[in-house]
């Protein structure tokens, strides 16, 4: 479980987040909100990228502000544009990093990496360059190495802001299909009709927490 | 920039490492012989017996000829100037060392993944840590050269186009600004992707 404890986050004066206290249990979350309205910030402060000016956020009792490292094992993140996020140049090193700064065995990094490889179709692109990639390949690399460190949880912000349609759906079915637990931040609402809970950011607050159904026609009409 | 090309030859299972010391040690013996007959017939067997080598590691001629292609108008200033200075013998042996070696450090980066070499790199530097280096943060510098140096020639060709479309073409201000906030921002998210993804620098 992810608690959340009267957080509030500024970047110096600029106030983005103000007194959260949520528990986050579902199986699949939602998280929208306009632009600045504190969601990205929000999204950060789970897997400990960023830490809370005020207040607590816990994932299964580890604190973010203490135990960053582990709560990071635990909270995978997927960010909005994966030429950022893919740090090394081939596809198949790139899927290893992460597994090497867990200090696994080599064995099990090959292990780990050849399943990835092959759950997101792209054992034929293993030694390709990754800025060869397309976008929604770009994506799915991503996705595959955040989930190839076995995270309890990942978070995603705006994963398909960037794609086209074909790329959109990969990428969702690729989500849907996910064991884990998944906090997923967009603006594309027909991708989030199938989440447990939904939650509506606003002047960094949540001002509608509720299922989709109720939460994201209130959200459409906030918007309008 | 040519990518690792998979296989299975000995030239791809040779340990990094030692490709490494082998490019040096060409590179040493090759400039180091000083007579000028002795120094050509070292520069032409090196350069046939990296050709033997490309056949061996199977990469197709192709790929050779486009290790050399970024070279080709260096190497012909430095041809027209040796003949004018020194002589035939001169500019070929210009020719014939410099494109040994190009295409021996090339054949490293085509038979060797980024990560073994960076591996091999950060094995190398491990006698440079008590003196402060950290070769963990070597590797990664490296490897994250690699990775963006065609993102930064994306960049930057995007701005050059968005720049042309405002009639800014050939202003430097107009294009550098811009490619450097992009930058900036881009290391911002990178480093948070590093961390988001457990690096710890020092466990290596």
């Amino acid at each position: 479980m992810i608690e959340i404890r009267q957080v509030g986050h500024a970047f110096g004066e600029r106030v983005v987040l103000r007194d959260l206290t949520l528990d986050l249990t579902e199986r699949r979350i939602a998280v929208v909100g306009g632009n600045g309205s504190g969601k990205s910030t929000f999204a950060r402060l789970l897997n400990g990228l960023l830490v809370p000016s005020r207040g607590h956020v816990r994932v299964d009792g580890l604190d973010t502000r203490r135990d960053g490292k582990a709560v990071r094992r635990k909270v995978g993140f997927v960010f909005q544009n994966p030429d950022n996020q893919i740090v090394l140049p081939g596809v198949a090193e790139d899927l290893a990093f992460g597994l090497r700064n867990l200090g696994l065995p080599k064995d099990e990094i090959a292990r780990r990496v050849d399943e990835a490889l092959h759950r997101y179709d792209l054992q034929a692109l293993a030694d390709h360059p990754a800025h060869l990639l397309s976008g929604g390949q770009k994506q799915l690399l991503a996705i595959a190495g955040v989930l190839a460190m076995a995270p309890d949880i990942i978070v995603l912000d705006e994963p398909t802001t960037l794609l086209d349609l074909r790329n959109k759906r990969r990428i969702a079915q690729a989500i849907d299909a996910l064991p884990q637990r998944a906090i997923l931040v967009s603006h594309d609402l027909a991708f989030l009709e199938g989440v447990d809970r939904v939650l509506v950011f606003d002047e960094g607050r949540v001002v509608i927490d509720d299922s989709p159904s109720v939460a994201l026609p209130a959200y459409e009409a906030m918007m309008s | 920039m040519i990518p690792y090309v998979p296989g299975e030859s000995p030239v791809h299972r040779c340990p990094p490492g030692r490709k490494i010391l082998a490019l040096v040690a060409a590179g040493t013996v090759l400039f180091a012989l000083p007579r000028l007959d002795l120094a050509l017939a070292a520069a032409l067997l090196a350069l046939a017996a990296t050709g033997w080598l490309y056949r061996v590691a199977g990469i197709p001629g192709r790929l050779m000829l486009a290790q050399l292609r970024p070279l080709a108008w260096i190497l012909a200033v430095l041809v027209l100037v040796q003949l004018a200075l020194d002589g035939w013998q001169a500019g070929l042996l210009v020719t014939a060392r410099l494109s040994a070696l190009v295409l021996l450090a090339g054949l490293v980066t085509l038979t060797t993944r980024s990560s073994d070499l960076i591996e091999a790199l950060q094995r190398g530097l491990v006698w440079a840590k008590p003196l402060g280096a950290n070769p963990a943060k070597v590797g990664l510098a490296i490897a994250l050269t690699l990775r963006f140096i065609p993102v930064l020639a994306a960049i930057a060709a995007e701005v050059r186009e968005a720049q042309r479309a405002r009639g800014l073409e050939g202003s430097l201000v107009a294009l550098t600004v811009p490619v450097v906030v992009r930058m900036l921002k881009m290391s911002d998210d990178i480093a948070a992707a590093i961390d988001a993804r457990s690096y710890d620098p020092d466990r290596g």
